[in-house]
């Protein structure tokens, strides 16, 4: 189920991508103040934005995993985390180098965006250490869910916190996202957003995908280890009859065939 | 078991009683063995001792005052969050209480109480040894506000220090990653706190933002409460 809805995404993914990257270069207008280094902005605050809501949708789907403990929803929110860990790293490098650029410092302070999202980044990459030293699949999902329901609230609350702290020391309005930009700037930048986002939907549904084939194959190999242990007949009759037993759709037979080449060691 | 949950029966829900039960048993734990409450005393002042070489200061006021008090306060409770669990898992402990009838979130209630009530009486300890050793301005004109400030952190501490403390403890590395978990998890009660006690030890006075410091300490407490109840009872569920 996952191939299919593949194909289309990538090809929306790649004209979305496509058509950003030309209304970045050659429809948005050059910035008064920052010039060209404005433009690393269409990645970035894109990219802030969906790994934000990739965190988010992380902790949604942890709990729809402890709701309906089908071990497909600790799958999404793994890979949904995993890929915004991946992105927080891009934000924090594009935020660094246009914080150079247009203030000569490599890291602000008193960019409360920019410093939520080093928080948000340092607790979520402890995700990974703690899902992966626990051994048991089924309490590492358990574990891993409660993580991520706990890092989506506290994402909020460190937000809140963080502006807080700014405002409080640097009284200033922070409006250089939205508000005052020209309507050239602000199509362009809805365009990367949605790009972004289709590169992430992407990339999520490619590696479920992959996840989930990589599974079916590993169940598959082991029955049909099991039954080659097991049956004193040949190989051909124990196969054939556990291509029905399996009941999957098309990549079934496939992986079993696969599987089969080192089964008869 | 059963005569022992009678004998200390008291008017309330099933919980609070479950709860006050596994309470009275950390606390007298506690208070024979002693393994956390006086480790985080001797942690917190050994601390002080180290910022004093490491500014060079004699006394200090103002931001860094309330960021040294703030930090080694934080850093004391990963050391109470990481003994909170593993006593009980070494020992056994745990499987007993999952056996009993009991709500688990009861175990909750009382596992971040005992880390409530370590982190005041390590306050008691600790501030009057910050006082003598590192601040400069008095303590005194800033006590209330401190006591307020730190029981409403002590509070938001024990909710998400207990729910770490849980999380952390089924894990290989433990002694990693409940730390590192819990770090970044109290930032925004050291964004508060020193930026609430900073005011207090520049000795001006009563700062105007406390309420709003302390309205974000509630709210922190109030969410982690509340997502620990929750989620909670998937941690011990075998």
């Amino acid at each position: 189920m996952y191939g299919r809805a593949l194909k289309p995404l990538a090809l929306a993914t790649a004209a979305g991508a496509a058509l950003a990257f030309g209304l970045i270069f050659f429809y948005a207008p050059l910035d008064a103040d920052q010039g060209f280094i404005q433009k690393i902005f269409y990645l970035h605050v894109p990219m802030a934005i969906v790994a934000l809501l990739g965190f988010l949708a992380g902790g949604v789907m942890a709990a729809m995993h402890l709701r309906t403990r089908r071990r497909i929803w600790d799958m999404r929110s793994y890979v949904a985390i995993h890929l915004s860990i991946i992105l927080a790293v891009g934000v924090l490098v594009t935020g660094s180098i246009w914080a150079k650029a247009s203030w000569g410092h490599w890291w602000v302070w008193d960019e409360p965006m920019l410093v939520s999202f080093l928080i948000v980044f340092l607790l979520y990459a402890v995700y990974q250490p703690l899902r992966f030293s626990i051994d048991d699949p089924e309490r590492q999902a358990r574990y891993a869910s409660v993580f991520a329901i706990s890092g989506a609230a506290f994402t909020v609350l460190n937000f809140v916190a963080v502006r807080m702290a700014a405002t409080y020391t640097h009284p200033r309005v922070f409006s250089q996202t939205g508000g005052n930009m020209p309507a050239e700037m602000f199509l362009t930048f809805l365009v990367s957003l949605a790009a972004m986002a289709l590169i992430f939907t992407t990339l999520w549904t490619l590696e479920l995908g992959s996840k989930n084939a990589s599974e079916r194959l590993r169940r598959a190999r082991r029955r049909l280890q099991r039954e080659a242990d097991g049956g004193a007949l040949g190989l051909d009759g124990e196969g054939g009859r556990a291509r029905p037993a399996g009941g999957a759709p098309a990549p079934a037979p496939a992986s079993v065939s696969a599987a089969s080449v080192p089964a008869p060691r | 078991m059963p005569a022992e949950l009678e004998r200390t029966a008291r008017p309330g829900p099933a919980v609070i009683r479950a709860a006050v039960a596994i309470l009275r048993k950390d606390l007298r734990v506690e208070l024979r063995a002693r393994e956390a409450v006086p480790a985080m005393a001797l942690f917190a002042v050994t601390a002080f001792v180290l910022f004093h070489f490491a500014f060079d200061r004699d006394a200090l006021d103002g931001d860094v005052a309330a960021g040294t008090l703030w930090v080694t306060l934080l850093l004391t409770t990963v050391l109470g969050v990481n003994r909170l669990f593993v006593a009980e898992r070494e020992q056994g402990g745990l499987e007993a209480m999952l056996l009993a009838p009991i709500d688990r979130t009861a175990i909750f209630l009382a596992k971040a109480a005992a880390l409530f009530l370590y982190l005041v009486a390590v306050e008691v300890v600790a501030l009057p040894a910050f006082a003598v050793l590192l601040l400069g301005p008095d303590l005194f004109g800033s006590l209330p506000a401190l006591c307020a400030l730190l029981l409403l952190a002590d509070l938001g501490l024990a909710a998400v220090g207990a729910l770490v403390g849980a999380l952390a403890a089924e894990t290989r590395a433990r002694e990693v990653i409940g730390p590192l978990l819990l770090l970044p998890l109290v930032v925004p009660l050291a964004i508060a706190g020193a930026q609430a006690t900073e005011p207090l030890f520049t000795g001006s006075g009563a700062p105007e933002d406390l309420g709003r410091w302390l309205g974000l300490m509630g709210l922190y407490a109030t969410i982690f409460v509340l997502l620990s109840v929750a989620l909670f009872d998937f941690l011990l569920e075998d």
